[in-house]
């Protein structure tokens, strides 16, 4: 039998050695809730809400930032139960589903912290912004939620009408990153 | 032929660091000419042996090189790239020449050579300082029409290119622990101790090669290498360690508030044929634990007559041109100092076989060891003397020398002249960061005094003098521990003097350049003075002294010198000005950087864009969003698109994409407790599945903002905005909930961007959507006129509104938006046999006009009451709080004489009106006329068959039925006032 040679994909998307793509569908919802229901809400999430800023907590597939005091970014598949599996928390809460009010955009290669500091003032690096770390912040003239997902790999989730820009922009700024 | 010649005659074999066999071709004015590879422009036209570069600002006088760095005042060019890259003022000493550089003169008519502008220099005598203001005072107007625009002409430097820059311009944030400015000695040696520490280390120099004054002085052993090797191998050490960034070409331009440094590196303003993806410049907006300044000093000119000549230049840009370059400046090359460090150019000059006929030096007992050296190198040595002038136009020919207290005057021919006025440190930066700064009266400068950051300046820049010390100090400021470095030679940072030179004279008609620039001469300042400017700021603004781009790096001490000896007061006393950013001029474009074309700014488009667009649409901004403005068919113009639009709506049903409302889902056992604070309705006793519109005040009385909100659950309502209002209304909740009401058990969400939502309405709008909704009883009985209810439609979740912005029985169907076009087609094929037509939004607008629903921002400003807006119905009489409760009751807004809204109706039914135009109760009156009230909305409605209007008038209500008027430039329009629904004013279409 003749071996096969495995074709591989290239991205269309390829600036320099960092790519730009979209992420996939996700669940996402945004928690709000006071500390005192942090320990119930963990529970029916399955995971411990981060309480620290900056950070994140992961279980599976599923994803729970810290954006604020008393409040969460939560990210999940695409076919997620999460808006009900909180509601088994039986405590007081608020539980929107934004799966469709955000996009999500994946940086990802060697130089990827270069590319989002194009437009994203913050200290990137793994001192400051270790790997799990997310904040909610500004990339160019949009408001963005940063993940670090890997050393050299993010996830930016922007509203819909804005992903337009934040694609643009980090596909523009992927071209410097590599000069 | 000797590889020399190719690059320049004045190229000296075996002198300078460039490949003779690297040779680079360019054109200056049209003229082919060849450098080598690493000149910059100037060394380039200088080992052409052209001096005479560009015209001066006021007096068109010939000029030439002054330096060798950034801080060039005169040898300004014009570079272009293509038709649409091109640079004005750009300074020869920086630019580095590529092959196929193309260079032209500025500010020079026909040639350079022969200026007609020229004439200035002539009729100097009628140009004082301060000419302008005082000759062109009358008539006022015309400073404005003529004076103003004439004088830019005449004056100004390079041309501003015509066309957009096709250019790009990139941006990187960066943090680091430590930003060194400056990669000469004190740079590297501080980079070096600092990145031994493991600190993030950021070091940048403007030249595309460290070194600093390392690159010409000659005589430097630094750790037993040359100062120029040491250099090089410290910057490849510090490029392979991965906690350092080495920007060169890279200039920190402004220093900002909690160590924020703006830098530019200049990419590919040096390459032949940059790649397509390389920008041109990058912007690096970095913040810095610590910024460590290592800036250096700047070389003063002496001040004496015609010492603007092209050829007259600083010392230590011969010795640069010299070392680095291999270019000798002339062949007889003169010196003017005093202090010693033009000695050392002087000596190199000579060594390299360039006569040098006398070293003249103002001071009358110079150090012996230098005067010695030359000496006995066979150069004549002046002390006590002067150059009095310099002699020849486009090129120096000779200097005049004299003692200092006046005697023999002799002439020397030459065909250069360099000088050195001593040394300024470079205090910018420091300055810029709030810093102040201190006068030091042994040394006549200004040194760091009082820092405002975590900043620290070393070397030249400190005024610390000698190599070995700035090494020392700045090794200890960058807090390593590893060994010191032991260095020899080096440049004395101190000696000089300030001011005018003997040469300069009280002479009223003698030109001793102050400033290049700005053709600023002593005379001048000294005019300035005798005017009443006894500050430096007014003798600066006065003369423009230093307001030039170069800011005065050679001029300030000088002009700061002249106006206190003028003034006979101490320095200190007469001031400093402050620095300002930018260091050196920087581009628009690198401060704009991605901010161009798609990425200026955001554009908003909905979840069926494509769909409009696709079907002919024109858009309509609104904010950053993109919304269908009409869809005009064949043949159609704007007005009978919007027509038959809304022509189809009253009669069948219309779609609308509604998606750019703000909606804000509001959760928690209080919610409802906090909608009544916010709103003026009542909202506990809404009913699950019920909508109802709602009015947001501010503290004020006035209204924020409007919208229809639904109560999806005792806990969860669905709150719309305007498009405009969405974030600022979020923001004003959010505040109120966070500041008045933390007690409150509620939350605030935006999903705005969650849900597309699809308007449909009109009488069929039930029969086109009731076969594609799911789990949703639609009936009048069950689902009548303001209720929400949730189900599916086309098999996706919906949050199904029945409400109305037209008058006509409709819903808003909300989907989770990346179903919208899907649902949005569906729809539409449904409808389409029904007559289902898409509308944009100026049907929209025309539509709800004619219902007299108001649009907050159109039919109100901001100073509209719900009472002035005939909203009084929406306030709850019984509620006891909520924002805007107790401005409502303040005097003014209860009393007579608001203006009210009302609808206006032209006694010809086919005028339309001007949306803003002023309304008069007597159009007899003179001008200016009382004016009682303004036009906010006018359309033509077809389903009137007339024009409509709404309008805010004094006192609207008591005047229905009355006759008012519109003056306009064409005539008086007659208007009657009427209520504000033109259409089914019963309204009994909405329950259809």
């Amino acid at each position: 039998m003749v071996e096969m040679i495995q074709a591989t994909r290239l991205h269309p998307l390829q600036a320099g050695s960092v790519s730009v793509a979209l992420a996939d569908n996700a669940t996402r919802v945004s928690l709000r809730a006071r500390s005192d229901a942090i320990p119930a809400l963990s529970k029916a999430l399955g995971l411990n809400l981060p309480v620290k800023p900056k950070s994140t907590v992961a279980n599976g597939s599923r994803t729970a930032m810290w954006i604020g005091p008393d409040e969460w970014l939560i990210i999940d598949g695409a076919d997620s139960s999460l808006v009900a599996d909180l509601a088994k928390g039986q405590v007081l809460h608020s539980a929107v589903d934004i799966s469709h009010r955000n996009v999500g955009i994946i940086v990802s290669g060697k130089g990827a912290d270069r590319v989002v500091n194009g437009g994203c003032p913050q200290d990137l690096s793994l001192k400051a912004f270790p790997v799990g770390a997310a904040s909610r912040t500004v990339f160019g003239k949009i408001e963005i939620v940063l993940l670090r997902t890997s050393e050299n790999s993010f996830r930016i989730e922007c509203w819909r009408s804005f992903s337009t820009y934040a694609y643009g922009f980090l596909q523009e700024s992927a071209r410097d990153a590599a000069v | 032929m000797s590889t020399s010649i190719h690059s320049g005659s004045n190229r000296i074999a075996g002198a300078g660091r460039l490949t003779p066999a690297k040779t680079v071709r360019f054109t200056f004015d049209g003229q082919n000419l060849t450098g080598l590879e690493g000149d910059t422009l100037a060394s380039a036209l200088l080992a052409n042996g052209i001096h005479l570069v560009g015209r001066s600002f006021k007096y068109h006088r010939p000029r030439g090189i002054l330096s060798a760095g950034s801080e060039e005042p005169n040898a300004l060019v014009d570079i272009e790239r293509d038709k649409s890259r091109k640079q004005p003022n750009v300074r020869a000493t920086v630019q580095e020449i590529y092959d196929g550089l193309k260079v032209k003169s500025q500010n020079r008519w026909p040639s350079l050579t022969f200026d007609v502008g020229a004439v200035n220099d002539v009729f100097s005598p009628m140009l004082p300082a301060g000419f302008y203001y005082k000759t062109f005072m009358w008539p006022k107007f015309a400073w404005k029409t003529i004076y103003e625009p004439k004088i830019r002409a005449a004056a100004g430097l390079g041309v501003v290119p015509g066309e957009p820059d096709t250019d790009r311009y990139t941006n990187r944030f960066a943090h680091c622990d430590v930003l060194i400015v400056g990669a000469g000695a004190a740079g590297l040696a501080a980079a070096l101790s600092a990145a031994s520490t493991g600190a993030k280390v950021i070091l940048c120099d403007e030249q595309p090669e460290a070194g600093g004054a390392l690159r010409y002085e000659s005589d430097v052993t630094i750790d037993g290498v040359s100062g120029h090797e040491w250099a090089a191998a410290t910057v490849a050490k510090l490029r392979a360690m991965d906690n350092v960034t080495v920007l060169s070409r890279t200039t920190a331009f402004g220093y900002y508030a909690q160590n924020f440094v703006g830098l530019v590196e200049r990419i590919s303003d040096h390459l032949s044929n940059p790649g397509s993806d390389m920008p041109r410049e990058r912007l690096w907006q970095v913040r810095a634990k610590k910024v460590i300044l290592a800036t250096g000093a700047i070389e003063r000119h002496m001040v004496f007559a015609n010492n603007d000549r092209p050829g007259v230049m600083l010392a230590s840009a011969a010795r640069m041109f010299l070392n680095q370059y291999g270019v000798a400046i002339g062949r007889k090359v003169g010196v003017y100092t005093s202090n010693d460090s033009a000695y050392a150019a002087a000596i190199d000059l000579k060594r390299a076989g360039v006569d040098v006929p006398v070293i003249v030096d103002t001071r009358d007992d110079p150090s012996s060891a230098v005067v010695n050296e030359a000496r006995s190198l066979g150069i004549e040595v002046l002390t006590g003397h002067a150059v009095y002038s310099a002699g020849g136009k486009r090129r120096v020919s000779s200097m005049s020398i004299q003692p200092n207290r006046g005697g023999n005057e002799r002439k020397v021919a030459i065909d250069a002249l360099i000088m050195s006025g001593g040394w300024t440190p470079s205090v910018h930066l420091f300055s810029q960061s709030r810093g102040k700064v201190a006068w030091d009266a042994e040394n006549e400068r200004f040194l760091p005094g009082t820092y405002a950051q975590d900043c620290v300046s070393v070397g030249a820049c400190n005024g610390t003098d000698g190599l070995q010390a700035t090494l020392d100090e700045a090794f200890a400021v960058g807090g390593g521990n590893a060994k010191s470095i032991s260095a020899t030679g080096g440049t004395d940072w101190v000696g000089g003097m300030i001011g005018s030179a003997p040469g300069a004279g009280a002479d009223t008609t003698v030109k001793a350049f102050v400033d290049f620039q700005n053709d600023v001469t002593a005379k001048d300042v000294r005019l300035a003075v005798r005017e009443g400017m006894h500050s430096i700021e007014h003798v600066k603004r006065f003369t423009t002294n230093g307001m030039a781009t170069d800011q005065g790096k050679t001029s300030n001490l000088h002009g700061l010198a002249i106006a206190a000896e003028a003034l006979n007061r101490p320095i200190p006393a007469v001031g400093l000005t402050t620095f300002r950013a930018p260091f050196t001029p920087v581009t628009f474009g690198a401060i704009v950087n991605h901010a161009r074309h798609d990425l200026f700014d955001p554009t908003r488009c909905t979840p069926m864009h494509a769909w409009h667009a696709a079907h002919g649409a024109a858009f309509e901004d609104v904010g950053q969003w993109k919304r269908a403005w009409y869809y005009p068919q064949a043949g159609e113009d704007m007005h009978a698109a919007v027509n038959r639009e809304c022509v189809a709506v009253r009669n069948q049903a219309g779609i609308f994409d509604a998606s750019t409302l703000g909606k804000i889902e509001v959760v928690g056992p209080d919610a409802a407790k906090f909608l009544e604070l916010l709103y003026t309705n009542p909202w506990e006793k809404l009913g699950v599945g019920r909508c109802r519109y709602g009015i947001m005040l501010r503290e004020d009385g006035f209204i924020y903002d409007d919208g229809v909100v639904g109560r999806l659950a005792e806990d969860r309502f669905h709150v719309t905005t305007t498009t405009g209002g969405a974030p600022r209304v979020m923001h004003h909740m959010e505040d109120y909930l966070q500041t008045e009401f933390p007690h409150l058990n509620v939350w605030l969400t935006s999903t705005t961007e969650q849900w597309a939502v699809i308007a449909v309405q009109g009488p069929k709008a039930r029969e086109i959507i009731a076969p594609l909704v799911e789990g949703i009883d639609m009936s009048n009985e069950a689902m009548p006129h303001m209720s929400v209810r949730e189900g599916k439609i086309c098999g996706v979740p919906t949050r199904l509104f029945r409400m109305s912005f037209t008058g006509e029985a409709g819903y808003e169907i909300n989907v989770p938006a990346d179903y919208g076009q899907a649902v949005w087609e569906a729809v539409y094929a449904s409808g389409r046999p029904l007559g289902l037509t898409p509308y944009g939004t100026e049907a929209m607008h025309i539509l709800r006009a004619e219902k007299g629903y108001i649009i907050v921002g159109q039919d109100t400003d901001g100073t509209v009451t719900p009472q002035d807006a005939g909203l009084t119905w929406a306030i709850g009489k019984n509620k006891t709080d909520y924002v805007g409760i107790r401005g409502l009751l303040r005097r003014d807004l209860v009393a007579d004489g608001r203006k009210q809204l009302v609808g206006l109706k032209t006694v010809d039914p086919k005028i339309v009106l001007e949306e803003g135009a002023q309304i008069v109760a007597n159009p007899n009156q003179p001008v200016p006329m009382t004016m009682i009230g303004h036009v906010t909305s006018s359309y033509w409605s077809e389903n009137c068959g007339r024009s409509i209007a709404m309008a805010l008038v004094i006192d609207g209500t008591k005047r229905l039925g009355e006759t008012l008027y519109v003056p306009m430039p064409n005539g008086v329009i007659e208007v009657e006032v009427t209520g504000t629904v033109f259409f089914d004013e019963k309204g009994e279409r909405l329950n259809g």
